[in-house]
């Protein structure tokens, strides 16, 4: 992984193979502390503890195809290189919270990469499940949250390619505008 | 800025327009995107970003693009599986210039970019 918004899409992946019909993806950045936050929460199948328990360890997958899994390691080990920390809550039959801190400037901290991209792919490959992403920056707040993008659009499929152009554009001027470029 | 006020005057444009895009029917053609772990640290974003971009300049209204989790064949990411005519076709170590290629020469035109196919890596 070279972008840390890669890993933002990977964990997601877990939250949608998790069956979730909502996932609230959040983006804060306080750049007068130099700190940075991922969080991503599910209403997935969540885990029970004992599941819980190692899933940090790469050799521990829900895959079948072979016994190595490695997103969650890689992006805790992507915030605590930086000397920042990692989280992870989750209770049985009701979701997953899991959350990523960073210290900006530490040199190990992997650029953000294209978030903007990340989002719009979640949202318009998944039309099955509603996304609330929030990016905060400082005073500024920036919320795109597909239910109420699905309300108005009504039976115009949210992966329609005109509703795609125009997610693309309102992803780049309401989210990625807030922090564009510093992280 | 883009607002919400604007998404509801491209629905109220979208309803007024008759669908003239092709039922999605038998000649309908799947391509899907490995994108566990494995394909999206190799690089499988930008492809499946490049077969959007691509299925949008052409106006490609049978073709459904999705992604999928891992294929099993992780050190040959980021892989592009097409299902066309009862067949799957395999591409492997896929970039987004030979996304490009296989939705002009494969998904367009009926020809396999053979080059690209497992079978030959």
């Amino acid at each position: 992984m070279r972008e840390l918004a890669l890993n933002v899409l990977d964990i997601a992946e877990n939250s949608l193979a998790a069956g979730a019909k909502h996932i609230a993806i959040a983006l804060t950045a306080d750049f007068s502390a130099g700190r940075m936050r991922i969080s991503i929460e599910d209403d997935g199948c969540g885990m029970d503890e004992k599941t819980l328990a190692k899933v940090t360890d790469p050799f521990t997958t829900s895959r079948t195809t072979r016994s190595v899994g490695m997103g969650i390691p890689l992006f805790k080990y992507s915030a605590e290189s930086t000397g920042g920390s990692f989280g992870i809550r989750s209770v049985k039959g009701e979701g997953t919270y899991i959350f990523a801190e960073y210290v900006i400037g530490h040199i190990d901290r992997m650029p953000l990469g294209d978030f903007g991209g990340v989002v719009l792919q979640l949202v318009t490959m998944n039309p099955q499940v509603d996304f609330t992403v929030t990016v905060k920056c400082g005073e500024e707040e920036g919320v795109l949250d597909t239910r109420e993008i699905k309300e108005i659009l009504g039976d115009i499929p949210v992966d329609a390619p005109e509703v795609r152009a125009f997610l693309k554009d309102y992803i780049r001027e309401n989210l990625v505008r807030l922090y564009g470029g510093r992280l | 800025m883009k607002s919400l006020e604007e998404l509801k005057a491209l629905r109220d444009k979208m309803k007024s327009q008759t669908d003239n895009r092709a039922v999605a029917g038998s000649d309908e053609t799947i391509v899907k995107v490995g994108m566990a772990t494995c394909g999206i640290a190799a690089g499988a974003r930008p492809v499946l970003t490049a077969l959007l971009d691509e299925a949008e300049k052409r106006q490609l209204h049978n073709v459904s693009i999705s992604q999928t989790g891992c294929i099993g064949l992780c050190r040959l990411e980021p892989i592009v599986e097409v299902f066309q005519g009862g067949q799957k076709y395999t591409y492997v170590l896929m970039t987004p210039d030979k996304a490009k290629r296989v939705i002009a020469e494969h998904i367009v035109n009926g020809n396999p970019v053979a080059e690209y196919l497992i079978g030959n890596n």
